[in-house]
């Protein structure tokens, strides 16, 4: 059977409800987080690094950032709250008693994992533009960026926790695949600087290269077609080759 | 309960041949089963007989190994999306939204079934009222009682007005008082013309609340009826209850002209008779204890779980 579009967004509504409740708790640490970076990054570290990229540091860490706090923002949501919503609330078993289908279910977390990636993922953006750090109008195609690496990492997140059979294996998850991601995407030193050619190779496959490298693109306002293309077809491709994995997997974990 | 109406109108669920397999183990094996309109059957069965698998397959997110099961005359295998869409399920394990109030959880529910908001405001009105849940209307599901969680659960699985109500092990856990006022909500659900189909392991609540029992071991239903037909059907009418060794069961026994089926469990003898009183005689003057305690009532649903599911225990006639 396939998704249907109402009864995922009424797992997405069920989300958003929760979320209702305390959004402004959950909002307010996001719009420090990216001023702590920027503020200790432009007043300190930056004074040191004069430029990298060829520009301020604070202005080259600006894009990546951007797409970090994105993919914090759908990778919390489908790690630990979608494996406390399968195994202890029984959320979906409670679904699946109504019209609700396994393919629903599915369909409606990756929204809703989308839709806090925009969250995080915007208003970290925001402050970047209140900085100054993003020049308008062009850098706001870094939108669109940050959804796409919200769906990139809400795939990926939730093709492992529906294979997962124990909450312990997320924080491998954070330490040993988000964090070294974090530092060797693309994000802090520009990769191609500092890597030999075979090692180049090698970062493309790290998943968050791509989405950074088109926010950086959209940042700096000029992009090569190819390697546009080539970043868009990786997060696509990606995407839909693991949420047909988590598909299998959900409709495993809920059906028997 | 017409069962002559019943038989001719179409039943709500129709199973045959059910079978499921998981891995190397038979959780159902090869049951057929007819829930006519209106009723209320239950399911009664031991821990892992296969209750839970029947009704998971029952609204269609379990999948039969083989077998067909037609819920409101339609093949669940093609239509579980609208067949879900007209019964309403209350699962063996709560699951509610904990921050959120009960309000807010029916509400998200019946979005589920993708109601509109005006019948929304409507039905959560009736639902709180209907299982006495205005008192905790507006508090956390976290800080409610089993009691109130337990109701809660319920109401959700109301929220579309099913015409089947599927409750597994609804009352498992609560108060006496707080079962009482349940039994009377499946009654009222019921008299309105709903289907209800419950497990459970109270026999006293089946034996209560259902006009038709089924039980179940080893995933085979071996037993059906009205639970009166039923106890009339397997028991004799008067049960006995004591306290003796087996030798001293032998010696108080000896030489009963009456047929007689025993159980035992322990130091427990249960007797099952058609006349109490020439057999509680017949101990009586052969035992040496004068005060030896012996309970006389009437055989319950309960005696013929125990006497047909009861493998740990042993039996004779
Ligand atoms: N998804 C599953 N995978 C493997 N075995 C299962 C699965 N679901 C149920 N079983 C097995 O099938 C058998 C029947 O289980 P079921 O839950 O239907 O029993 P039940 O009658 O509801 O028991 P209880 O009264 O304890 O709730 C059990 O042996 C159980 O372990
Ligand atoms: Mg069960």
């Amino acid at each position: 059977m396939s998704v249907s579009p109402r009864h995922a967004l009424a797992v997405w509504c069920r989300n958003a409800s929760m979320y209702s409740r305390t959004w402004k708790w959950n909002l307010l640490p996001n719009f420090f987080e990216p001023v702590f970076y920027l503020t200790a990054v432009g007043i300190g570290v930056g004074a040191y690094i004069q430029e990298m990229g060829g520009m301020p540091y604070v202005a080259f860490l600006a894009p990546g950032l951007v797409c970090v706090s994105a993919m914090n923002g759908a990778s919390f949501e489908v790690t630990y709250n979608v494996y406390v919503r399968l195994t202890f609330e029984k959320s979906y078993d409670a679904m699946l008693t109504t019209p609700i289908e396994p393919d629903d279910v599915l369909a409606g977390e990756i929204l809703w994992a989308l839709t806090r990636a925009s969250i995080y993922g915007g208003s970290f953006f925001l402050i970047v533009v209140a900085f100054g750090l993003a020049p308008l109008p062009h850098s706001l195609l870094a939108i669109p960026v940050l959804m796409l690496t919200g769906l990139l990492f809400a795939s990926i997140g939730m093709a492992f926790s529906v294979n997962v059979y124990t909450i312990d294996y997320f924080s491998f998850y954070f330490t040993l695949f988000l964090t070294p991601l974090f530092l060797f995407s693309d994000v802090f030193f520009p990769l191609d600087e500092r890597l030999t050619p075979i090692w180049q190779w090698v970062a493309e496959c790290l998943p968050l290269l791509h989405p950074v490298r088109l926010a950086r693109a959209a940042f700096s306002g000029n992009a090569s077609l190819p390697l546009v293309t080539w970043d868009l077809t990786y997060i696509v491709g990606l995407s839909t080759l693991l949420l047909a994995i988590a598909r299998r997997g959900i409709r495993r974990r809920l059906t028997s | 309960m017409h069962l002559a109406n019943d038989q001719l109108a179409e039943p709500v669920i129709a199973i045959r041949g059910l079978y499921k397999r998981f891995g190397d183990r038979v959780a159902v094996d090869g049951i057929d089963l007819t829930v006519p309109k209106g009723i209320c059957y239950g399911l009664l069965g031991p821990n892992g007989a296969g209750k839970t698998t029947t009704l998971r397959m029952i609204y269609g997110v379990t999948f039969p190994t083989s077998g067909r099961i037609e819920v409101f005359g339609l093949d669940i295998a093609q239509h579980r999306r609208s067949i879900r869409n007209r019964l309403g399920v209350t699962l063996q394990d709560n699951s509610l939204i904990e921050p959120l109030t009960p309000e807010e959880n029916l509400r998200v529910f019946a979005r589920y079934h993708l109601m509109d908001e005006a019948d929304i405001n409507q039905r959560v009105d009736e639902l709180i009222e209907f299982l006495e849940l205005s008192s905790h209307r507006d508090v956390p599901v976290r800080d409610l009682s089993g009691g109130f969680q337990r109701r809660l659960a319920i109401a959700l699985s109301l929220v579309n007005r099913p015409e089947l109500i599927v409750l597994d092990e609804p009352t498992t856990g609560l108060d006496p008082a707080v079962r009482l006022a349940l039994w009377s909500r499946v009654r009222a659900l019921r008299n309105e013309g709903a289907t209800v189909l419950l497990t459970t392991h109270y026999m006293d609540e089946a034996e209560r609340l259902c006009d038709r029992v089924g039980i179940i071991t080893d995933g085979k239903l071996i037993a059906e009826g009205a639970p009166r037909t039923l106890i009339a059907e397997t028991l004799a009418q008067d049960t006995i209850e004591l306290d003796c060794s087996p030798q001293e069961e032998a010696r108080l026994l000896d030489g009963l002209s009456m047929r007689v089926h025993r159980l035992r469990a322990g130091e427990r003898l249960m007797l099952h008779v058609d006349h109490s009183v020439a057999l509680i005689d017949h101990i009586r003057s052969r035992s040496t204890d004068d005060e030896l305690h012996i309970i006389a009532r009437p055989t319950t649903l309960e005696d013929v779980f125990l006497a047909l599911t009861g493998t740990s225990l042993e039996l004779g006639e």
